[in-house]
């Protein structure tokens, strides 16, 4: 792929990614990079792909950044809405099902890998997995995105049920640095977000805090200078 | 905005094949539990077996969210016809017929739903096991499959399907395809579920594996006397 053909200046933006939440014993972790790619630039280093949908619910968008927007925005307002005329805190389901039914009946148009995640009080913590084409699975885990790729062989040998809140944080954090180490649409910090009963913690691993892996090495003084 | 045509549809996680046969007290269906995305096995936890009212059971393979979209309708279809508290129930006959139309007509539209779907059922004594694909293709027999299970299973049961067989010769038999679905079928895995439906009631069981085997002579050295072949 040449970096220096136009490409890439037009490009649309998508999200190449890495996105994970797991069930853990009190609620779910939610974990993301950060990188919005636009063809190989990457055009947001930052970028936040947790995003909220209610104060217990939330969601990991994957694939084109302005279709995973939209959806988001669309199945906020109407939680809002059904908030309101519930008179109590949605359930993680209900969110999920939204999303799922903007994804399925608008299955032609978008290009939108999502899982979403949260605490209510009927099911505890809830993950739902929501891939290209609108199908919907509840899942005591879900990954996704182009870096989901190289994390089934670890999430297969290292997830356990039940996990404990630091436990599954770092299970997490991990498995999004392995997938930042190899997929090249991937990258930047590693952000989780915590939601249990008592509420929601959002939490940012950057550099030295990151785990290194085979072949990295640590910054340090430049070996001419030592 | 008029109604678009819509002809870029393709399936994104898919099952693959459905079996089903006639026995001596019902129908027998049996798949396997994966979902799959496009290469990779993506989940392993799929059901593709589900109970429609009291007296029939349907499969699928194809799109997993086309085939909950049909569940859903089907459960409304059911809750609808409870509804008219009238002493008549729909049977398989019935829900094979609505499938029918409600495939053919997507098709129609060029928007198909991307299933095949297997249904099984009994009412009043009567079986019946059928069919209906993507593109509105029905039929009913003694023993159906779907996908890469029309090639390998249906031979099979061509062979050693007999009428009115016991549940364990049902069993046996199914089982004995799903292993070689699952040693041929790149997209098959070794967790399966059956379901079951007789007079009585309807039966899915909960995911279970089957007993491989790759101690035959010639696998532990394929190439002895020829190196270099496969």
């Amino acid at each position: 792929m040449e970096p220096m053909a136009g490409g890439w200046m037009s490009a649309a933006h998508s999200m190449g990614t890495t996105i994970l939440a797991v069930e853990y014993d009190e609620g779910v972790i939610l974990g993301a990079d950060s990188r919005t790619t636009t063809g190989v630039y990457v055009a947001n280093r930052a970028s936040d792909k947790i995003t909220q949908l209610t104060d217990n619910v939330y969601i990991c968008r994957s694939g084109s950044a302005a279709d995973t927007q939209v959806v988001s925005d669309y199945v906020r307002y109407f939680l809002n809405q059904h908030t309101i005329q519930l008179g109590k805190e949605a359930t993680v389901k209900t969110a999920a099902n939204l999303v799922k039914e903007l994804a399925y009946q608008n299955k032609s148009f978008l290009q939108a890998g999502m899982i979403v995640a949260g605490w209510d009080k009927y099911d505890g913590g809830s993950v739902y997995g929501i891939p290209l084409g609108g199908t919907l699975l509840r899942l005591p885990f879900s990954s996704g995105g182009s870096g989901s790729s190289y994390l089934y062989g670890f999430l297969d040998q290292a997830w356990r049920p039940n996990m404990s809140k630091d436990e599954a944080e770092r299970f997490v954090v991990k498995s999004i640095a392995l997938a930042i180490a190899r997929d090249g649409a991937s990258g930047g910090v590693v952000r989780t977000v915590t939601v249990n009963a008592h509420g929601v913690e959002r939490n940012f691993f950057a550099g030295d805090k990151l785990p290194l892996f085979h072949e990295e090495i640590s910054p340090g003084r430049n070996p001419l200078l030592a | 905005m008029g109604s678009v045509v819509r002809c870029d549809r393709y399936p994104y996680v898919t099952g693959s094949s459905v079996l089903g046969i006639k026995y001596k007290d019902g129908i027998l269906l049996a798949s396997d539990t994966a979902g799959c995305y496009g290469s990779t096995v993506r989940y392993k936890s799929v059901e593709r077996l589900k109970r429609i009212g009291d007296n029939t059971i349907l499969g699928a393979s194809g799109e997993i969210s086309d085939f909950q979209a049909i569940t859903n309708l089907l459960d409304e279809l059911i809750t609808e016809d409870w509804m008219w508290d009238d002493g008549n129930k729909l049977g398989p006959f019935e829900i094979h017929n609505y499938l029918n139309r409600v495939m053919y007509n997507r098709r129609n539209k060029f928007d198909p739903l991307w299933n095949s779907l297997v249904l099984g059922g009994i009412k009043k004594g009567k079986k019946y096991l059928g069919m209906v694909s993507m593109i509105g293709v029905h039929f009913q027999d003694n023993h159906v499959a779907t996908g890469f299970g029309n090639h390998l299973a249906r031979p099979i049961f061509r062979d050693e399907w007999k009428e009115d067989m016991t549940l364990e010769e049902g069993v046996k038999l199914l089982e004995k395809c799903l292993l070689v679905l699952f040693y041929r079928d790149r997209s098959a895995i070794n967790k399966f579920q059956m379901a079951n439906v007789t007079e009585g009631g309807i039966t899915i069981t909960e995911p279970f594996a089957l007993k491989v085997n790759w101690e035959l002579e010639a696998f532990r050295n394929p190439t002895k006397g020829a190196e270099g072949s496969w």
